[in-house]
């Protein structure tokens, strides 16, 4: 996400900052670079303006232009200036302090509310909230049943009652229903409308009016262009919503609507949709975007992710193992799953700092494909087989091939790195640092392979 | 001596529709049958836009028309396509949840044969156009298409959000890079957005539009027409 916005921001300023002396025309040719950039990006071209004027003021200043390093004084205010346009400080849903917290979802058609609904019902369900949906999209056809699957599928109670009543009713039962059931949050799901339609935007205020919700969120569909600025002023008037989330961003390569929406309507982004699986849904933090479009990569939340799912206990132990020299296939293939939990490796590629200049990264579309294989060729193994690799030769390497749908030639591959990780493994743990000639054969020497496709996931 | 602004305006009326009627062709359905593809962006309104089209075609043309629900992915897809079947009067080749939406693409061609039906629409799953894997299945969808009746899918169309910003035009292309794109259905013009994005479209890869979607009842759907588009685009 953000690519080509990343791309160009980050190469006017490595200008910048390749130069030890910046005149005001070398700002002002900056300016005008970030100003374009922006601009091609979706901004809003009026929130550009605004942007790039405060920018530069603070560039001119003297404590930039007579610091002693001028060009990263300028990556840092355009740092500041982006967090600060996205919103500055994350925030957080206000929570109720008791009886159920009620959001309620708005948007256009096709925004990606009922999905949204799900998602954020999952992701309230992992910090141990009891969520209940309410289904008052009664117009477009199988909205409700949408909801009730993926509903079930979020670990959420779904309350429906089919389509032949006034989504405000629904909204009022399905209120009194989390009250009596109590559950912590309820999330009402409405229908698409368009900002123009003065019938369904009334009833939208009803329905707000009606069950008085903590939150109001838009759903905003991050490809959205200039229009996303009018789109989200009206639903601002009617539905007063309190934040934002923004769906689809993994379309986006230029973030216009995730830039514009702040600085336009005063109301933050809270969270941020970037994937096709219901977990692929995060909180949204200002901060760390901006580090991530200029490149400086985001460890907080790759340190979050991974401290989800990564058990303590297990740690030690493969690190014990490490010690010893015991790490097997075994272990790997623990290893391998608990790093794709996380979600797909391209996505955590770029949350590191400076991958996002590495090219060649870049564009290595990480396949996902390939690391079935090596999961598919693990588990074809017995566990003595895994425990010592050394034992696979001629007749074993075969069996695994076929058990694995593989070929001869990718399980030889797989026992190969397998025993260059444990060398290099072996150097780390012996405080070594590895050879980097090492590491680059590794990396290389995947190979690229028939890949399985057709996946959906 | 001042230009005339209307006549300015009207120059620049012209030469924005000439940009927009790029490529222009109207929609193809000699074929017996004749196999539509729509595929497009998740939210874009791929089925509300075949359900469009199957009621005019049927209840304005008399066209029998079979619907293929090769979205088998997103949750209710199918019964959302059901009861747009249900009221055009379709008939309907669906398949469990989760099952190969290349599979159901050929079934539904496969009962459009069989019924000597007009016209079948197959439905696809939204994808963004930055998802590999899901782009190389709607590929083979079109393959599978192609298996079951050779020269099919007569027309290929992609939906495109009005809304949607300088994105679209790499929607488009890499859709087209995909499944071949006949045509644009852009839709959702209804609000205040005015779809400007489809003249790079047009200008840069010259798919044409083919539909515009103005609402949500079916009357809503019409064929483009470049110069109400460009006078829209211009207005005061």
């Amino acid at each position: 996400m953000f690519d080509q916005l990343s791309d160009r921001l980050q190469a006017t300023l490595s200008d910048v900052r390749s130069r030890g002396k910046l005149s005001e025309s070398d700002v002002d040719a900056a300016m005008r670079e970030i100003r374009l950039a922006l601009l091609e990006a979706d901004v809003n071209f009026k929130v550009v303006k605004s942007f790039t004027a405060t920018l530069k003021e603070r560039c001119l200043g003297s404590e930039v232009l007579e610091s002693l390093d001028p060009g990263q004084q300028v990556v840092k205010i355009v740092n500041e200036e982006l967090t600060t346009l996205m919103g500055g400080a994350s925030r957080d849903l206000a929570l109720a302090s008791s009886g159920p917290t009620v959001i309620l979802m708005a948007g256009l058609q096709g925004s990606g509310k009922t999905t949204a609904c799900a998602k954020l019902a999952r992701h309230l369900g992992e910090s141990g909230k009891d969520v209940a949906l309410a289904a008052c999209d009664v117009y477009r056809p199988a909205a409700v049943e949408q909801l009730v699957t993926v509903g079930k599928r979020a670990g959420a109670a779904v309350y429906e009652q089919g389509t032949d009543r006034d989504p405000v009713d629904i909204a009022a039962w399905a209120l009194d229903r989390a009250r009596a059931e109590e559950r912590d949050v309820l999330i009402v799901d409405t229908a698409g409308r368009l900002h123009v339609d003065e019938e369904l935007m009334a009833e939208l205020a009803r329905i707000r009016k009606k069950v008085k919700p903590h939150d109001v969120l838009l759903v905003v569909d991050a490809m959205t262009g200039q229009d996303a600025v009018g789109v989200a002023e009206a639903f601002a008037e009617t539905a007063e919503f309190d934040g934002v989330v923004m769906s689809k961003l993994d379309g986006d390569a230029r973030g216009g609507a995730a830039l514009s929406v702040k600085a336009v309507t005063g109301k933050p982004i809270l969270f941020a949709s970037t994937g096709e699986k219901l977990e692929d849904f995060d909180r949204f933090h200002p901060d760390r975007m901006a580090s991530r479009i200029l490149g400086m990569g985001d460890v907080l939340s790759l340190i979050e992710k991974a401290e989800k799912q990564v058990d303590e206990k297990q740690a030690l132990d493969l690190q014990e193992k490490l010690k010893q020299d015991r790490f097997t296939l075994e272990d790997f293939l623990q290893q391998m799953r608990q790093v794709r939990k996380m979600g797909p490796i391209g996505s955590l590629l770029g949350m590191m700092p400076g991958m996002g200049a590495m090219k060649q990264l870049k564009n290595a579309d990480v396949d996902e494909g390939e690391l079935d294989r090596v999961e598919a060729i693990i588990l074809s193994m017995t566990p003595e087989e895994r425990a010592n690799p050394a034992m696979i030769k001629g007749s074993r390497r075969k069996r695994i091939a076929n058990g694995s749908g593989t070929k001869v030639q990718h399980v030889n591959q797989l026992v190969k790195q397998f025993d260059q990780v444990r060398k290099l493994m072996r150097q780390v743990v012996s405080g070594k640092m590895p050879d980097p000639q090492q590491l680059a054969q590794m990396a290389g020497g995947g190979g690229r392979t028939p890949r399985p496709k057709m996946r959906r996931r | 001596m001042p230009a005339d602004g209307a006549a300015v305006r009207d120059r620049l009326i012209e030469i924005v529709a000439e940009v927009a009627a790029t490529a222009r062709a109207p929609i193809d359905l000699s074929a017996q049958p004749a196999v539509v593809l729509v595929v497009g962006v998740n939210g874009t309104g791929k089925t509300t836009t075949i359900g469009k089209v199957a009621s005019h075609l049927s209840k304005e043309f008399g066209l029998s028309v079979v619907l293929g629900a090769a979205d088998t992915y997103r949750a209710a897809a199918t019964e959302q396509l059901a009861e747009w079947a249900n009221r055009a009067g379709a008939d309907l080749i669906r398949a469990e949840p989760g099952a190969d939406p290349g599979a159901v693409a050929f079934d539904a061609v496969a009962a459009a044969r069989a019924r000597e039906a007009d016209v079948a629409i197959i439905d696809t799953a939204g994808r963004l156009h930055t998802q590999g894997n899901l782009m190389d299945e709607l590929t083979k969808v079109r393959r599978v298409i192609g298996k079951q009746l050779p020269d099919a899918p007569h027309e290929t169309l992609l939906t495109i959000d009005a809304t949607t910003g300088q994105n679209g035009l790499r929607q488009a292309k890499i859709f087209a890079e995909a499944v071949e794109v006949d045509g644009v259905v852009l839709t959702k013009l209804d609000g205040t957005a005015k779809g400007g994005i489809v003249l790079a479209i047009a200008s840069e890869l010259g798919i044409p539009v083919k539909l515009i979607g103005t609402g949500e009842s079916l009357e809503d759907l019409r064929p483009f027409d470049p110069t109400d588009f460009a006078r829209a685009l211009l207005a005061e």
